[in-house]
């Protein structure tokens, strides 16, 4: 999967999850502070990803994706 | 007329606002016009696919837009039967024109009953453990699928920060909360409450569950429309539906005071239990009887003076002839005398909803001087010969209404209303 997959796949599952428009979703968007998410919406998102790109983030991992690029960079780095 | 039964150590309650999502409307004009008009509110279920259940047919509300009393992403951590809860809560608040502020919000509570709650959420994520493993399982599980989250929910869309707590007690539900709402308020522990029931358990295992106790009916899946026909001969059980009926209950002088438009007063709560068995009733509705007297008792009402009784009235072939015999013996002749109707009739059973939507209607009754009929009533049953206002609704003089709710485990609730003069 190229670069721009992974970022277009992960904007689509905020834009659902959170309930966000489009082009709020920008790399360094943090997902609590920026795209309104709380805790228990991060659990989900964190689950989301794990779903959608098949890979396992666990809880410490976790607690470090905190922004789209974060996210996009994780995934990038499982599917290398 | 006054209340003659009051109690000077309680403060009195009266009614300032309504609102209802059910079968026959989303509005409490619609509903109320649904219910003057007998519409039907019963037709193939389109929430699941019941083709491999014994009954295809349910109440279930039609058109209903969550995004209309939330923003979207709320909704989404709602189950249907908080999303009800909440849009019915938001009306009855609306048309009560109760602001709710830094002054009041911790005067004014809410207590919202329910039968089951987030059954479908339940149902989804138990299908998710299985298929995917706990670690699938939504953060929002739990939140979304606890009863009192109705209740829970509601108060913070409202910011009502006064007691809060939630009735489960099946098809009494929602006239357990409104009648637990109305102490608090008579008491003084709160200077309003918006409370109610909600439902929205139009699913797979509930539908297989009520067929499976033989409740429900499954021999017009072909004629929906006919199916729910309390006090029938060719009654067969009740028909499911879903939805919210919510009131706002407010202390009279508080009421007064800011010149909020006064619907009825609230004036009697009898609340008494079979012991008997889990989904049967006490043989002759003794132990009911004593839920209607009691309420009776409570408000000073003698039985000359109830104008009209929403009956229980599920269709069942139990309950009918059972409520029949119940209100005979708390309001001796005059029971000859009373209207009686099952609402049941149009909008279907809403299980822990069905005591808020007649909670509704019994207190419209009185404001506008018109009593709902019972529809599909073509040839009532041995044992059930009172007047239950077949097939057209009527206009009559109706100062006292008593709102009957029975609930699988023994429950039984009455309500009295009566018309409010200051």
């Amino acid at each position: 999967m190229t670069d721009e997959q992974i970022f277009d796949k992960v904007k689509s599952i905020v834009v659902d999850q959170l309930s966000v428009e489009a082009d709020k979703v920008v790399p360094g968007a943090n997902f609590q502070n920026d795209l309104g998410a709380d805790s228990l919406d991060t659990v989900e998102l964190v689950m989301a990803l794990e779903e959608e790109f098949d890979v396992e983030i666990p809880d410490e991992a976790a607690e470090s994706i905190t922004t789209i690029q974060s996210a996009v960079d994780f995934i990038k780095a499982k599917s290398a | 007329m006054t209340n003659p039964g009051h109690n000077p150590g309680h403060k009195r309650v009266v009614i300032t606002g309504l609102g209802s999502i059910t079968p026959i409307g989303n509005t409490l004009e619609e509903y109320w016009e649904g219910l003057m008009s007998g519409r039907n509110g019963i037709g193939k279920i389109t929430l699941f696919d019941s083709s491999a259940h014994d009954c295809h047919i349910a109440a279930e509300v039609k058109g209903f837009s969550a995004a209309e009393y939330m923003p979207p992403k709320e909704a989404k951590r709602m189950d249907r039967f908080v999303q009800f809860a909440v849009a019915a809560s938001k009306q009855a608040v609306a048309d009560a024109k109760l602001e709710i502020n830094e002054l009041n919000a911790e005067h004014v509570g809410v207590l919202i009953g329910t039968g089951i709650g987030g059954l479908k959420v339940l149902e989804d994520q138990h299908d998710v453990y299985r298929t995917k493993g706990p670690d699938r399982c939504s953060p929002f599980m739990i939140p979304m699928m606890i009863a009192n989250m109705a209740a829970g929910v509601t108060a913070i869309q409202l910011g009502a920060k006064g007691p809060n707590s939630c009735v489960v007690t099946a098809c009494a539900a929602g006239s357990n909360a409104i009648g637990d709402a109305f102490r608090l308020v008579r008491g003084g522990y709160a200077q309003a409450m918006v409370c109610g029931g909600t439902e929205a358990a139009v699913t797979p295992l509930s539908v297989a569950g009520f067929v499976a106790c033989r409740a429900a009916a499954v021999n017009r899946n072909d004629d929906p429309s006919h199916a729910s026909r309390p006090f029938d001969k060719d009654r067969s059980g009740f028909v499911l539906g879903e939805g919210a009926g919510i009131l706002v209950l407010e202390e009279m002088e508080h009421a007064l005071a800011r010149g909020a438009r006064i619907y009825a007063e609230i004036v009697g709560y009898g609340a008494t239990c079979d012991a008997y068995h889990m989904t049967g009733q006490t043989p002759g509705g003794a132990d009911a009887a004593r839920a209607i007297t009691l309420a009776m008792k409570d408000g000073g009402i003698a039985p000359e003076e109830v104008s009209y009784v929403n009956a229980h009235g599920t269709s069942t072939p139990i309950n009918d002839p059972n409520e029949t015999s119940a209100i005979k013996i708390a309001l001796g002749a005059h029971a000859y005398k009373v209207s009686v109707s099952s609402t049941k009739s149009m909008t279907g059973h809403l299980l822990g909803g069905a005591g808020g939507i007649e909670g509704v209607a019994s207190v419209m009754a009185i404001y506008h001087d018109r009593v709902p009929p019972t529809i599909n009533l073509d040839n009532p049953d041995e044992g059930c010969d009172l007047d239950y206002i077949p097939h057209k609704s009527r206009e009559q003089l109706v100062n006292v209404v008593l709102s009957n709710s029975f609930g699988f485990g023994g429950h039984n609730v009455t309500l009295a209303f009566r018309k409010f003069v200051p």
